[in-house]
């Protein structure tokens, strides 16, 4: 079996954000640029799937510029055996990526697709159930358990009520959420091994897919600010303040 | 055509209060609004939608194979209703970020994910990068328009209504091979921290799951749900259900409560809109007092049984 595992590269989640005074976006100039976290989580998954014996290959993807290739290398450095970058200098929106994911999934045949439940960057959490919808297979979302059996995928989800199990027929789609595993360091020798991997570059237009029906984004702005606040001395102090406002 | 559907959330006896939140959005549209009700035996949850004010018809399908929430089945039930509406609207929770995506895709567009203002019936606002950007969304008026509901943004509609419910029987094929095994509720009785009007809520300064329950008696002295931080919750301090921030639950209360919450940006996001955020950490330099409206640089062990008893 195979598993394909989609990366997306964004501003990592340690960096503060700031919009742009002109509105017209994020200000990502020199700023660290990481693997989104869920995705890595989704590839220590798939690593972890392979080195159980219950898959041969993990192919990683990103899409987007040359830039991408960074966060593709770092994958193959984890341990992925081979990755391809669909090319595009596009702001690409979830139902493109998860047409153009379908036309890989249609090549490369793999029995599970693993995704990220959100991007950090956009907080869409969308393409992984497009991919599974324009499929039509099966769609396991916000993992954080899972376990493989012949051809079915037991999945627990964390859900807003607690953490609720589901059975789903392979191949399908899984998407990750936090407490699934915890990622692995890349090591040196890893990182001068990533280098001799293979990565496809294939361009978003080879694949026959185009933007439709996109949305337009505009007018960033930073969120209205609070107002300062004042200090307490003590609980007595505190509990007065809660019945001065009507709170307790 | 300008009409709007919103799919209902609920556990089988009652309403999940998201579904009024919807409504509230629909109605900033502008448009008339239907509901639909989808799973076995759901003639009260049906009942509760058709107070919802400003529903014209509650749309009660009732079928064996939309018995649990999957995705895959109640997509299918929501597509064969498309034809009549331009907007489709679900909430901003697990189960509407868990299929109005498979809705839009199935019907060829791009998905608004949390509207948190309404600007005109095909132009949004929602927050993103964890909240630390507002942007602007027009989607195309040529295509229909499906989105999830920010349900923090937006106020329950009032419940004095009284829409007739219809029933329909279920059109679309069921999908065999997705199953729903069960589901296990972290939660006891305490108030749903997504309506809940205060929420207590802990960090990894509580350092054991026993330390826990101040949070749970402090929460249950005054009625309020309890929530926790991401690092309580990976230290198994507390169930996953109840896990407040960017991945897990975004909430409005009136009043929220931080004790040994440190305030990473991932955490901050998911309190943004509660009307009072108090925050108690023994380390004054940490960030949640950046957005705190009433500060204690204190201990948690000394401060929590010192409200208990002045709030007994």
């Amino acid at each position: 079996m195979k598993i394909l595992v989609g990366i997306k590269r964004v501003v990592d989640y340690n960096v503060r954000i700031r919009v742009k005074s002109d509105g017209s976006g994020v200000d990502t100039d020199g700023v660290k640029m990481s693997i989104n976290p869920f995705d890595e989580i989704a590839l220590e998954e798939a690593l972890r799937i392979r080195e159980a014996g219950l898959a041969e290959e993990v192919i990683v993807v990103s899409m987007g510029g040359n830039e991408c290739q960074q966060q593709l290398r770092t994958g193959l450095a984890m341990g992925a055996d081979r990755a391809i970058q669909v090319n595009t200098g596009d702001k690409l929106q979830p139902l493109t990526i998860a047409r153009a994911f379908l036309k890989l999934v249609e090549k490369e045949q793999p029995g599970l697709v693993l995704l990220g439940k959100q991007a950090i960057d956009d907080d869409n959490s969308q393409t992984a159930q497009m991919l599974a919808a324009l499929w039509d297979r099966p769609q396991a979302t916000f993992a954080s358990g899972m376990s493989l059996s012949g051809d079915t995928a037991t999945v627990v989800r964390e859900v807003d009520a607690g953490l609720e199990t589901i059975e789903v027929d392979l191949p399908a789609v899984v998407s990750v959420d936090l407490r699934l595993n915890e990622p692995r360091f890349v090591k040196l020798p890893d990182i001068m091994k990533a280098k001799r991997k293979p990565l496809d570059v294939i361009g978003m237009d080879e694949l026959g897919v185009t933007a439709e029906n996109d949305l337009q984004i505009s007018h960033y702005t930073p969120p209205p600010a609070r107002g300062k606040g004042i200090m307490v001395e003590d609980a007595a102090q505190l509990v007065a303040e809660l019945k001065n406002r009507g709170l307790v | 055509m300008s009409r709007t559907l919103i799919i209902a959330e609920h556990d089988g006896k009652n309403l999940n209060p998201s579904t009024a939140k919807c409504a509230s959005c629909a109605t900033a549209l502008d448009q008339a609004f239907d509901i639909i009700v989808m799973g076995t035996s759901v003639s009260d949850v049906a009942s509760q939608a058709a107070a919802i004010d400003g529903a014209d018809t509650v749309y009660c399908v009732d079928a064996e194979q939309l018995a649990n929430p999957l995705a895959t089945n109640h997509a299918a039930e929501v597509v064969a209703m498309a034809d009549s509406y331009s907007h489709i609207l679900g909430p901003s929770t697990t189960y509407g970020r868990d299929l109005m995506p498979r809705i839009a895709a199935l019907l060829g567009v791009n998905q608004v994910s949390d509207i948190s203002a309404v600007e005109g019936p095909y132009h949004f606002k929602r927050p993103i990068y964890a909240g630390n950007a507002i942007v602007d969304v027009h989607a195309p008026e040529s295509a229909k328009l499906v989105a999830t509901v920010r349900v923090a943004s937006w106020k329950a509609a009032d419940d004095s209504g009284n829409a007739p419910v219809e029933s329909r029987s279920a059109s679309a094929t069921v999908s065999p091979n997705t199953r729903y095994i069960k589901l296990e509720s972290g939660g006891g009785e305490r108030p749903d921290l997504q309506t809940a009007a205060r929420v207590i809520a802990g960090g990894r300064a509580l350092a054991s799951k026993e330390n826990f329950n101040l949070i749970y008696e402090l929460a249950d002295l005054i009625g309020a749900g309890a929530g926790a931080s991401r690092a309580a919750v990976d230290a198994d301090y507390c169930p996953n259900d109840m896990q407040v921030g960017q991945t897990g639950k975004i909430i409005s209360p009136d009043l929220y409560m931080a004790f040994g919450i440190s305030g990473a940006i991932q955490h901050i996001t998911g309190i943004k809109d509660a009307g009072t955020i108090v925050a108690v950490n023994k380390d004054a330099d940490a960030p949640i007092f950046e957005v705190a409206d009433i500060g204690l640089v204190a201990d948690l062990f000394t401060v929590i049984p010192e409200l208990k008893q002045l709030l007994a």
